[in-house]
């Protein structure tokens, strides 16, 4: 016997919607099973991942809170895959826009206006730009690997960030600990509530998906994207310059990451400490390909996801399992929503092999 | 021991793991496929090795034990990219992430567990000679069978047959399928055996160069290798090279470390990133009009028509 593969016709709309939702199912069932590997009470486990976080209005904002950068990667990774180009190191531009716009807040600390804020939202936006035109420059001009470079990339903005927290920007009143000054409230985004956490970045990110959802399905540029990834021979017969496209996507999606560092910055964290982002650059990879490269579908899988973080970190507190166990699911559940995604387009069928000829 | 010796000792304990997993990724992507799970695959062998190192006290049993960690994790890899044709850059990602947290959790019981390292192999006299003696002759079993194991591939992509049939398969997997050769089954194949050696890659970081347990402990050391690969232009001996080149600016930054150079630690600590891609850099510009060297089909699914 053997596994062949068969084209379906006119399953694109049943797939769009369909394949995520199994993959999830799937993986809530495989996660049931691990959890009764684990010995734990599987439906117990499920309550705390996923019906917890969700369960008060301070856990909603918690989640927001969560989604808002994930969403807001996602978003800029989309239109960077959907085109073909692998931009892996969003962590490392998210870094890189917390560190630009939260040095303006250590610089301005003490004589700085209302001016400050949007200096450090530009700040950011502009870091994480430049930082991911490294890769996309290198792709354009040398046809260097841009996986590998923006993924090195990261390393290095995690070691930058960790020198200046230690070294030239630490608070000299923080006891030695590796970390900033909190940031002064006029460097730091308004809450949107008393007694939670969710602040303007929220709304932010909020627009920037309506943007992008125009922009992908009204506009030239958004059929380009598309076209570029899809049939880039295609494209270069109608006259698409693919070089820069990839500059124009890298420098968007790193901009958008870097736009949620430093939101994280100014609006969640509030000061710059090493560890500062629990990985948010890697799991937007996730949130991207679940909400099928499409920005409203990013905000959809960035709200899920954003749920089950919390639900990690509340495992970890009442049941005792490792943080990791998060990371577990979210590849399970990238496992699943590629292998969904054939099942979906093509037919499998085992068929009896055939005698060698 | 002289200082020299021991720089050279340790450039080699840091090169071997680099080129284990970057000599399996070349027959990998030789054979056509990408895996980007090379991190999540170390990282899994790293820590069912010592896991199981400690649990039955035999480090044999552990070197076993990663490689077939790192075999299942590939096996994952392949069900998705090979029988169901998906994305190669999505599903080797998912691994990676899938495998760092996996060895996470599977790890967790043994953080802080030390036990002794695997005893060096010391071939009798030789070993005595000056400086070469315990370079090349007092090492660990790993290092002889790296080096082996890029020999064996050198051998089998370029003298054998079934080397060339795979080599095919990487280059226009349409014709090698047409010429009756089992395309997916020969990638499935290389697929296992870059796992294996990524596997071994990583018990030779948790059972050899430091004998404990971390999470995260393989630090991008799989993404290095993939740069490795790309940097010896598929070829095994320049692999080595590589391997080395990277073992070397590794330990290179560790001693102006220790030796108190007035940098930051992390601008040291950066170097072999950036090192990489400056590297990366430099191959591509030496290449520049040179033609294509990637295997031509490489990242691309192949699904065979009836």
């Amino acid at each position: 016997m053997r596994l062949t593969l068969d084209r379906r016709d006119g399953a694109g709309m049943a797939g769009l919607f369909l394949s995520p939702l199994l993959a999830v199912a799937l993986t809530l069932a495989s996660s049931i099973v691990v959890f009764w590997l684990l010995g734990q009470d599987p439906w117990r486990a499920l309550n705390v991942y996923f019906l917890m976080p969700v369960s008060d209005f301070w856990g909603v904002q918690e989640v927001a809170v969560k989604a808002t950068p994930l969403v807001l990667i996602a978003v800029g990774l989309a239109l960077c895959f959907r085109s073909n180009n692998w931009n892996i190191g969003a962590e490392g531009q998210f870094l890189i826009g917390a560190i630009c716009g939260g040095g303006i807040a250590v610089w301005t600390q003490g004589w700085g206006g209302p001016w400050v804020l949007p200096l450090m939202l530009v700040a950011g936006m502009a870091g994480g730009a430049l930082y991911a035109l490294i890769p996309a420059v290198l792709k354009t001009r040398l046809r260097v690997n841009e996986i590998l470079v923006s993924l090195m990339l990261v390393y290095v903005a995690e070691l930058l960030l960790d020198w200046l927290v230690r070294g030239p920007w630490r608070d000299p009143f923080g006891f030695n600990m590796p970390q900033t000054i909190t940031f002064a409230p006029e460097a730091t985004l308004p809450l949107l509530f008393d007694g939670g956490r969710m602040n303007l970045g929220t709304v932010i990110t909020l627009v920037v998906v309506v943007v992008a959802t125009v922009v992908m399905a009204r506009t030239l540029k958004g059929f380009e994207i598309k076209l570029v990834g899809e049939a880039p021979r295609a494209a270069r017969f109608a006259g698409f310059d693919d070089k820069k496209l990839t500059l124009t996507v890298f420098a968007v999606s790193g901009a958008l990451a870097g736009l949620a560092g430093v939101m994280e910055a100014a609006g969640t964290v509030r000061q710059l400490l090493p560890g500062f982002s629990p990985g948010y650059g890697f799991t937007a990879i996730i949130v991207a390909f679940l909400g099928r490269l499409n920005p409203v579908g990013c905000l959809i899988a960035g709200v899920f996801i954003a749920i089950t973080f919390i639900g990690g970190e509340n495992a970890q507190i009442i049941l005792r399992l490792p943080r990791d166990m998060t990371l577990v699911f979210q590849g399970m559940l990238l496992f699943y929503i590629l292998a969904c995604d054939t099942l979906i387009l093509y037919r499998p069928r085992l068929v009896p092999r055939r005698a060698p000829a | 021991m002289t200082l020299a010796e021991a720089i050279f000792l340790t450039v080699i304990t840091a090169s071997t793991p680099l080129l284990l997993a970057a000599i399996g990724e070349l027959v990998v992507e030789r054979s056509g496929v990408l895996n980007l799970g090379v991190e999540g695959m170390m990282i899994m062998g790293a820590a069912s090795g010592v896991a199981v190192a400690i649990v039955t006290g035999s480090s044999v049993l552990g070197v076993v034990a990663a490689i077939g960690a790192g075999m299942a994790m590939a096996a994952l890899f392949a069900l998705l990219t090979l029988g169901l044709a998906t994305n190669q850059v999505a599903a080797g990602l998912s691994l990676t992430i899938f495998g760092l947290g996996l060895s996470g959790v599977v790890g967790a019981p043994f953080v802080g567990m030390q036990r002794a390292g695997i005893a060096k192999i010391e071939v009798p006299f030789l070993s005595e000679l000056p400086l070469i003696g315990p370079i090349l002759f007092r090492q660990d079993p790993f290092v002889y069978g790296s080096v082996a194991l890029v020999a064996g591939v050198a051998w089998f992509l370029w003298r054998t047959k079934a080397g060339l049939v795979l080599r095919a398969c990487g280059e226009n997997p349409v014709s090698a399928h047409a010429l009756g050769y089992p395309v997916l089954r020969i990638r499935f194949a290389a697929v296992l055996f870059g796992g294996a050696c990524a596997g071994l890659a990583g018990a030779y970081l948790s059972l050899v160069l430091t004998p404990f347990w971390t999470a995260g402990m393989t630090a991008g050391r799989g993404w290095i290798a993939l740069a490795i690969v790309v940097f010896a232009s598929w070829l095994p001996w320049r692999a080595m090279l590589g391997a080395y080149l990277f073992g070397g600016l590794i330990i290179l930054q560790l001693h102006a470390q220790t030796a108190g150079v007035r940098v930051p630690s992390q601008l040291l600590a950066a170097l072999p990133y950036l090192l990489t891609i400056v590297a990366l850099t430099v191959i591509m510009a030496l290449r520049r009009g040179g033609g294509q060297v990637a295997p031509q089909a490489l990242g691309r699914p192949f699904v065979p028509d009836r």
